[in-house]
């Protein structure tokens, strides 16, 4: 049995918001350089150029990539011999993000009830945490902002199985239509395939938060992915919706068991600014 | 984007900028603009709707859509890229009617504003979505000018220097979306 403190997991969780929201990964930018290679749009070009641009200013002052720094998503892998001491999981992941978002010159996003008052809660907690308990004596959290330009394009459609193939690239190709230049393109798009229809969802939402240089362990739903960043890829949405040949950087699939007469297809945007930070404890 | 292919305009805009800009042109904003997003085009919408005067003179006005991060000590304002335009269409053509010449964002508009952008002579432009630590270079003052309590979604008033936009759509009915995504669409 390991021991980790409360506070080291809040440590942990504040210095993985600030690090997500101001530094883009490596990965995503050398995605954002290949595509500009790749764009024959004069503007898409000059536009993933501004981008590469953004984000080294953002890095260089400590300023975030975008001014919608996201609700704090948190993914946590939970070794089943770790023993959380000096306070609770989760209090602790919220007090991190707390202080990471106020400490961090964050915008805070979160509203504390959706419909009637929608009150900011001044400190961007809650986070939204999913957790897996796991094998081992390690505690990972990996923090994936998630802005709503996006997350509002992002839907569930709960196919049936003779749907099949076709159905499940009419419906991504359906979502990347509708979001268009909203969900600020180009896009890294999270395909999740199967289980129940809360399943499907968390499957895309693990799907767009993935790095952007993985793929699936499956080669069949690997070739998928190809397929569906072909297909994403010839709308000719481009960079910001002005048109062009990179309207996605990747397409990530996940899937789950599913039910005899249930295909639920999941599609979640994650915009150009793929942000993620990852730590072990 | 060669400099000279660039065109340099002043906000508050006049009725004859708003009319010379085309779906397509690139531009350099200098001066006034207003920022507003969805709780402050609420409250204006309600105050309207109230029979009462708004906080700001619509005429001539450009809204741009945002709600910045923090400024840190010694900046003037955080990062500071566009939001979602769609969602202020149910108060646009509300605003338009008050004398709103412009709007900044990002994404496709409602076929009631496109209507309403001809209607009123004003042209609906794009900044780059996410680029807000660039764009905030181009931000020399931050100034709330009404609704404090909406904090990043205050009604506030912006200073801009050579201010990053592209036309999208102009008051003839040209989309640069349309226009610039159909020579690439392959399905």
């Amino acid at each position: 049995m390991k021991e980790i403190d409360a506070e080291t997991i809040s440590q942990a969780v504040a210095r993985l918001a600030v690090q997500a929201c101001c530094h883009l990964p490596d990965d995503v930018l050398q995605a954002l350089a290949r595509a500009g290679k790749e764009e024959a749009s004069p503007t898409g070009r000059a536009i993933l150029e501004q981008l590469i641009d953004n984000a080294a200013l953002a890095r260089s002052e400590n300023m975030p990539i975008c001014q919608d720094t996201g609700l704090a998503v948190i993914f946590a892998d939970v070794g089943q011999n770790v023993r959380i001491v000096g306070g609770d999981f989760e209090s602790a992941i919220h007090e991190g993000v707390r202080r990471g978002y106020t400490q961090g010159y964050l915008r805070k996003s979160s509203v504390a009830e959706p419909l009637f008052e929608r009150k900011n809660t001044g400190d961007n907690t809650p986070a939204v945490i999913h957790t897996r308990i796991v094998p081992g004596d390690t505690l990972r959290l990996r923090l994936a902002p998630k802005g709503a330009g996006s997350e509002n394009k992002s839907l569930v459609r709960m196919l049936v199985p003779a749907d099949g193939l076709e159905g499940v690239r009419r419906v991504v190709l359906e979502a990347v239509r509708a979001a268009g230049p909203s969900a600020c393109p180009p896009l890294v798009i999270g395909v999740g395939i199967g289980g129940t229809m809360e399943v499907a969802a968390l499957c895309a939402k693990r799907a767009a938060a993935r790095d952007i240089e993985s793929h699936n362990a499956d080669a069949r739903y690997a070739a998928l992915e190809e397929d569906l960043l072909d297909m994403v890829n010839k709308t000719g949405i481009g960079p910001q919706g002005f048109g062009g040949l990179v309207t996605a950087l990747k397409v990530h699939v996940e899937w789950a068991p599913a039910h005899i007469a249930s295909l639920p297809v999941a599609v979640n945007f994650n915009c150009h600014a793929a942000r993620h930070a990852e730590v072990e404890l | 984007m060669a400099d000279q292919d660039v065109k340099r305009i002043t906000a508050p805009f006049d009725d004859a900028t708003a009319r010379s800009l085309r779906a397509g042109d690139r531009v350099l904003i200098s001066g006034t603009l207003l920022a507003a997003r969805d709780a402050a085009h609420k409250r204006m919408v309600e105050c309207l709707e109230r029979g009462e005067a708004l906080p700001v003179d619509m005429r001539g006005a450009v809204v741009y859509y945002v709600g910045p991060s923090p400024a840190r000590p010694g900046q003037v304002i955080g990062a500071a890229g566009p939001t979602t335009s769609g969602r202020m269409d149910a108060y646009t053509p509300q605003l338009l009617q008050q004398g709103l010449k412009g709007m900044i964002g990002k994404g496709y508009r409602s076929a009631e504003v496109a209507e309403a952008l001809r209607r009123y002579e004003a042209p609906y432009l794009a900044a780059i979505g996410g680029a807000g630590a660039l764009i905030a270079r181009s931000i020399k003052k931050y100034t709330v000018l009404a609704y404090a309590d909406l904090g990043p979604e205050a009604l506030a008033a912006l200073e801009v220097e050579d201010f990053p936009a592209i036309v999208v759509m102009d008051v003839e009915g040209g989309n640069y979306y349309e226009m610039g995504q159909q020579p690439f669409d392959r399905l």
